[in-house]
């Protein structure tokens, strides 16, 4: 594997960070140095000297990124982008997981298409686990609130909890919402008539 | 392409250059068009060129000098791009810290207002700080290929400072321009509004001056599509265009100022407070923290003096900026390409009988403060006529 090449991941998310180096960790690639914060990234950047660059593409400082291209004073070694014109697919893929990635000029292509489709199934997991989370994160906050109505019914209409549970649930059947949904207008409801 | 609604993803960077862009959409011109049009907010222009380029996006608010190099295949992949519709003609400032300002108010020779006194002015600091070994100015502009890159450019060069010999251009992002001049990682900023606004409201920034001093009329941003897609989608491209032509008389209309204003003001367009946005339109800008307001009717030109009619002069003149800083080669087919960017000849197939005579245009389409007048066709005298260049 290719040890020798550094890689620097610019990415504010430190979870996405550490999933992507991990991956590149047991692909064999040693070098890797993760930068959140955005502060003087290029002079950052230019200290480590590193080969390929990944940012993703949420970065406002992708465009600081693209100053690299330039040959000017400022700029040590030239650095393009990772644009291959035969492959439209893996630029696709890239954008689509939200990644780009930027190489020294003259770094051989191959050397670095296996890190690339490295990065997009990395970034895609993390969007899987992010999605994942959000669900789960809405589900317990769904259960709240029909508990909390659930025990407003049982109060107010002296019923037992399976039967409260039940009535919630009819209720958005007929109405053809969700149960929270309804729960959240008994919630209201309740609050008004305080 | 049928009368039937067409849809249409569209990029957009929160910037008051995108302003017919919203009105469009959010007025309902475009639907009236039969066009469902999502918009969707991105953080850099390199993600907008990116998705416009792959077909991501079917149009986007794109920074003149973007089109032009993705069409001409500088420093990334070659995609034609090309503007039927300009969305905006200026709008850009130069906003400087409270010390660079003082430092410059005292070497000039004249009023600042003036960009020749005031760049005279910057050479004298630049000197200076050169004979005590202090580190050299630091100007934060948006992106290599940009306006605002060749407008900090041209206007230090004209009075001898070298962009990259004498100070140090870095590419910022818009949204981290003020907080990087408040804690000094740069001197001084080139960008479009709101930014300015915010620098100096907030008491850090000066704006020293508007691009319009600069250039009395220059391109900023088109409303851009691939070629290939304009090619393919006629019609729908066409009833675009009209949706930003009524959009652009829209926010035009001065008794419309405090509606465009709230309705950009939207987090979900640029997030500012409207006040801001109202100096923009109106060009009454606050340019120091005391309150100082200089007026400048053209500080914006939204579809004003023939603002929304695509001019490839202007497109001719970024690509000789291009030239000049060493980003092109000078050659007759980047030149014809460049020209091809900017597409009247669509703007008035989409438009017929729309009238820009009234336009109130600099002979020469640029009206640059310094320097011959602009010949579209005779780029190398343009450039034989600075002594500073790559």
């Amino acid at each position: 594997m290719d040890v020798s090449l550094k890689i620097v991941i610019v990415d504010e998310s430190p979870v996405r960070a550490a999933i992507l180096e991990d991956g590149l960790r047991e692909a064999g690639f040693i070098q890797v140095v993760h930068l959140d914060a955005t502060a003087n990234l290029l002079a950052r950047i230019y200290s480590i000297d590193p080969d390929v660059i990944l940012i993703d593409l949420e970065n406002p400082s992708r465009d600081v990124l693209e100053q690299m291209f330039q040959v000017s004073r400022a700029v040590r070694r030239p650095i393009a982008m990772f644009v291959d014109q035969s492959d439209a697919g893996s630029i696709q893929a890239s954008v689509d997981a939200g990644v780009s990635a930027y190489i020294v000029d003259g770094l051989k292509k191959e050397r670095i298409k296996h890190i690339l489709d490295l990065c997009i199934s990395r970034f895609n997991a993390f969007s899987r686990l992010q999605a994942e989370l959000d669900q789960t994160k809405t589900a317990l906050e769904e259960r709240k609130v029909i508990d909390r109505a659930k025990g407003i019914l049982m109060n107010a209409k002296k019923l037992p909890e399976d039967a409260a549970y039940a009535l919630l649930r009819r209720t958005a059947m007929n109405e053809n919402r969700k149960i929270a949904e309804v729960a959240q207008s008994v919630i209201t409801a309740a609050e008004l008539l305080k | 392409m049928s009368n039937s609604d067409a849809r249409l993803r569209i990029g957009f960077i929160p910037l008051c250059d995108a302003t017919a862009l919203f009105v469009a959409v959010d007025k309902g011109f475009t639907a009236a068009e039969g066009l469902d049009v999502e918009l969707v907010r991105e953080v850099s222009w390199s993600n907008v060129r990116d998705k416009l380029n792959i077909g991501l996006f079917d149009a986007a608010h794109l920074i003149a000098p973007v089109a032009i190099a993705s069409s001409l295949g500088l420093g990334h992949v070659k995609v034609p791009i090309i503007g039927p519709f300009g969305l905006g003609v200026n709008g850009n400032a130069i906003t400087v810290s409270p010390s660079l300002y003082a430092a410059i108010a005292a070497a000039a020779d004249g009023n600042i207002t003036d960009p020749m006194v005031s760049a005279r002015a910057l050479a004298r600091v630049v000197a200076n700080r050169k004979a005590k070994g202090e580190e050299p100015l630091t100007f934060g502009m948006t992106f290599p290929f940009s306006t605002h890159n060749y407008h900090l450019r041209f206007w230090m060069a004209a009075s001898g400072v070298d962009p990259d010999e004498d100070v140090r251009l870095v590419v910022l992002p818009p949204p981290y321009m003020v907080e990087s001049l408040a804690n000094k990682h740069v001197d001084a900023f080139c960008v479009g509004a709101p930014w300015n606004s915010v620098a100096v409201d907030l008491g850090i920034g000066f704006i020293l001056h508007f691009a319009s001093e600069i250039l009395a009329h220059a391109a900023e941003k088109l409303l851009a599509v691939r070629r290939r897609w304009a090619d393919e989608n006629p019609e729908v491209l066409a009833r675009l265009v009209r949706a930003h032509r009524r959009a652009a008389q829209f926010v035009e209309d001065h008794a419309n100022l405090d509606e465009v204003a709230a309705l950009l003001a939207a987090p979900n367009r640029i997030g500012v407070a409207p006040e801001i946005i109202k100096r923009t339109l109106d060009g009454r800008m606050k340019v120091a923290p005391d309150g100082t307001v200089r007026i400048d009717r053209s500080y914006l030109l939204v579809g004003r003096d023939g603002a929304a009619r695509p001019d490839p002069v202007q497109a001719v003149w970024l690509y000789a900026q291009m030239v000049r800083w060493g980003q092109a080669p000078l050659s007759p087919e980047f030149l014809a390409e460049t020209k091809a960017v900017f597409r009247p000849d669509l703007y008035d197939a989409a438009l017929p009988g729309d009238v820009q005579c009234r336009c109130k245009k600099p002979a020469d389409g640029i009206g640059a403060f310094a320097g011959p007048a602009f010949d579209a066709d005779d780029v190398a005298a343009h450039l034989a006529a600075w002594k500073i260049k790559r």
